[in-house]
């Protein structure tokens, strides 16, 4: 049965490294691997998203809604966005974190409250202070690799050869801070829920 | 070997092993890539080119001397290049010659959703559509060949799912292929109408033999699994289909979309029951399977409109609703794109919308974002090219109608060389009062910074002739130029109510590079590096918001204690909120 995953966020937080990791060691493993991005708007501050699609057999690069198995919001406004991709019964880790957008920014709207009890209360979910334990680490920059950490061990992929995906696609002097965010983010969660 | 490539990705790769000689390309979301994976083998001639239809005309001369050539651009790029486009169509080629059009159906980044394969059907020449990276890297062999047996130019239709996802490849060594001698043959690259005459009768030749191939070709193959269901598909969307209906279907698969295989697919139809035909935007095959007679289900169910996927295949065919979560998903604020921060568009637009009675109209690029809230500073955004010309007509009715409304139009620097150089030599040629405003900042951002004839650099970053964007101007009739620093406010305003207030055409050149760009020895020499950040000072500020009228994304004003406060990680300390601010709040840290 192929499994999707859902990557979300804004453009700039490093989605698309984190989908290119992901995508090597998928495909190191065996795994037939689809992945799709959107180029364009993404230097602009939009809301971006990335899909990886990986299976016996993968035919469509895409999912549309209610498909996806797991949904890592980069931001946490993100995760109300795109929750409606998500399966009924998947899981959604949300980064704590706050990209307020535009209209927010000038004092039009609201950063909306309450985004992690409204998605607690409607699927499996686990939320994560990404940024804290990327400053832990002692660079901010590898946030997007603490949640691939948290990732990978929901969807039970935790016997893949991640430090060497992560040697593979970063350069080498940034490999060994993103080695460590991926097992502190790992470390995050726990998955009774899923019984990974 | 393995890799895993995006579709851009797999038509550089394949290019490059079926032993392409030159390729050229005009930068264009969804197609950019491609260009750029070429151009680090050094086997193949590869150019930026002004235009696409400089890229065509280019690799149509490539071809004529004997190369094989691919010249790549997304869709709208084909309407600018289809003059070469059919013509070369009647002319066929000498070097095998594919023409890579990347459609965008969901308008990712595009004006509109126009389906590319009617261009095949149009020129009458032959068509290849891809479905995922392998087939994109193959097929542009098979294309080459194709071009070359049948002497055809091939259309190679992508779509932005293909061009930008991943998928696995496997990759092999290039084939060398000799440049084919040239011959001079005025009877078939010298289209006088005698020519042409004789030649559309080689195409419709052609075309039968094409069919014939289609009809042979394994590039449409039939997968036979239960009869009962038929599905005829290319593209991307047979990756969908082959979703939805798995082993439980027969498959036609569709990867030469031009002429049809009608033959096979009649053969197809017969066999199977229900007949479904899955394609993306327009009922392309659907019309002309129809039009032979067979019955199936197409875009009476499938929305011809924005992309699909297989949900939404599965949806409309069988109306098949998935669980999903249900919540009020209206309480997420929208996020959309807007000019960086530093952005010197960003700047000048901001002194443009202060003016009142002036029409402004934009062009195709970062800066289209300068039309939308808070600067508003945009009427009318047509095309390529088209703010110069439109601003031309516009002013002349507005004349004609006694109303002295100024019309002052906005375009990029690429943008310019690629078509905004003949508008403005109309403004001059016919007379109007148009201001035209370049916005130089020495890159084509949009598409993620690729070089131009104005950056001093080519498509592998050696050395290139800077062309001089006031000599071209002051060439082509206009005899009032300014070039200013758009961050510098008061020098910006008083170049627009210098141009405003001039009774003659009039240009000025707001010179500043991208935010995003890392700057080249040129523009280290004239701009030298920016450095810092700025910050408010809370206790001068009284929260009038205006320097968040100016729209900066590192500036956030916060409702609860009415004061503006900026982002160090995002500012790039431009200075302009500095300049906005009336009670001198923000300055510079340091400074």
């Amino acid at each position: 049965m192929n499994k999707n995953i859902l990557l979300v966020g804004v453009g700039g937080q490093g989605t698309i490294l984190v989908s290119k990791i992901l995508s090597t060691g998928l495909l190191e493993a065996g795994y037939d691997v689809k992945m799709s991005e959107i180029h364009g708007m993404a230097q602009r501050g939009g809301s971006v998203s990335t899909q990886v699609r990986y299976g016996e057999k993968v035919y469509s690069p895409i999912i549309g809604i209610g498909t996806a198995d797991i949904l890592v919001s980069f931001e946490k406004m993100e995760a109300l966005r795109w929750l409606e991709y998500l399966k009924p019964e998947g899981v959604v880790v949300i980064n704590d974190y706050e990209i307020p957008s535009a209209p927010i920014l000038s004092g039009k709207e609201n950063y909306p409250q309450g985004i992690i009890e409204l998605i607690e209360s409607k699927a499996d979910t686990r939320v994560i202070n990404a940024a804290e334990t990327a400053e832990k680490l002692g660079s901010d920059k590898v946030m997007n690799v603490v949640l691939l950490g948290a990732l990978v061990k929901l969807m039970n992929l935790t016997d893949i050869d991640w430090d060497k995906a992560i040697k593979d696609t970063v350069k080498e002097k940034f490999a060994d801070v993103n080695i460590k965010a991926l097992h502190a983010g790992m470390d995050s969660v726990v998955c009774s829920k899923t019984g990974c | 070997m393995k890799k895993l490539m995006t579709g851009n990705e797999a038509v550089a790769q394949g290019a490059y092993e079926a032993g392409v000689h030159y390729a050229a390309a005009y930068p264009g979301t969804p197609s950019t890539e491609i260009l750029e994976n070429i151009a680090p083998h050094k086997e193949i001639i590869a150019e930026w080119a002004p235009n696409e239809k400089v890229a065509v005309e280019s690799a149509a001369g490539a071809s004529i001397a004997g190369a094989r050539t691919l010249s790549a651009m997304k869709h709208v790029g084909l309407n600018v290049a289809a003059d070469p486009f059919f013509t070369m169509g009647y002319i066929g080629i000498n070097g095998g010659m594919v023409v890579v059009s990347a459609d965008d159906p969901g308008l990712h980044s595009s004006q509109n959703e126009q389906d590319n394969r009617y261009y095949a059907k149009m020129a009458k020449v032959a068509m290849i559509e891809p479905s995922d990276s392998q087939e994109c890297k193959d097929m542009v062999k098979d294309a080459l060949e194709i071009s070359e047996k049948f002497d055809t130019m091939v259309l190679f239709r992508m779509t932005t799912r293909l061009c930008h996802s991943k998928s696995i490849v496997e990759t092999g060594e290039r084939t060398e292929v000799l440049i084919k001698p040239y011959v001079k043959n005025t009877n078939k690259n010298l289209i006088a109408p005698a020519v042409a005459k004789q030649l559309h009768l080689v195409v419709e030749q052609r075309l039968k033999e094409l069919e014939k191939f289609s009809n042979e070709t394994d590039l449409n193959y039939i997968e036979w699994n239960d009869k009962k269901v038929g599905v005829i598909s290319a593209g991307v969307a047979y990756q969908y289909a082959r979703e939805i209906f798995g082993d439980s279907a027969s498959y036609l698969k569709i990867g030469f979309t031009y002429p049809l295989p009608m033959e096979k697919i009649k053969k197809f139809a017969e066999q199977v029951g229900t007949l479904y035909v899955v394609e993306e935007l327009e009922p392309f095959m659907e019309e002309q399977i129809k039009a032979a007679g067979i019955d199936c289900i197409g875009k009476d169910k499938i929305p011809n409109t924005w992309e699909l996927n297989p949900d939404i295949v599965e949806k409309s065919l069988f109306g098949t609703e998935k669980a999903t979560i249900d919540y009020d998903k209206t309480t997420a604020v929208g996020r959309p794109p807007t000019l960086c921060a530093g952005c010197p568009h960003r700047a000048f637009y901001y002194e443009l919308s202060k003016k009142k009675n002036i029409m402004i109209t934009g062009d195709i690029g970062c800066y289209t974002l300068g039309g939308t809230a808070p600067l508003n500073a945009m009427d009318t955004c047509i095309c390529m090219g088209a703010s110069v010309s439109a601003a031309h007509g516009a002013k002349k009715v507005f004349e004609k109608n006694n109303d002295n409304k100024r019309v002052v139009a906005t375009i990029g620097d690429s943008t310019f060389f690629h078509s905004g150089m003949t508008s403005l030599l109309d403004v001059v040629y016919n007379k109007s009062n148009t201001i035209t405003c370049i916005l130089d900042n020495r890159i084509t951002a949009m598409t993620g910074h690729q070089e131009n004839p104005g950056t001093g650099y080519t498509l592998q970053g050696e050395e290139a002739y800077i062309t001089d964007i006031p000599e071209v101007v002051k060439a082509l009739g206009i005899k009032h130029i300014r070039t200013v620093n758009p961050l510098n406010s008061a020098e910006t305003k008083e170049a627009i109510d210098w141009a405003l207030a001039l009774e003659e055409p009039s240009v000025i050149i707001s010179r500043y590079p991208c935010a995003l760009k890392s700057y080249s020895e040129h523009d280290l020499n004239e701009f030298g590096p920016i450095k810092g950040v700025c910050e408010v000072n809370q206790e001068v500020c009284i929260g009038c918001k205006k320097c968040v009228g100016t729209g900066c994304p590192a500036i956030h004003f916060k409702k609860e204690i009415k004061k503006s406060s900026i982002n160090k990680v995002q500012c790039v300390g431009c200075k302009l909120c500095a300049q906005v601010c009336p009670v001198k709040a923000i300055s510079k840290v340091g400074e």
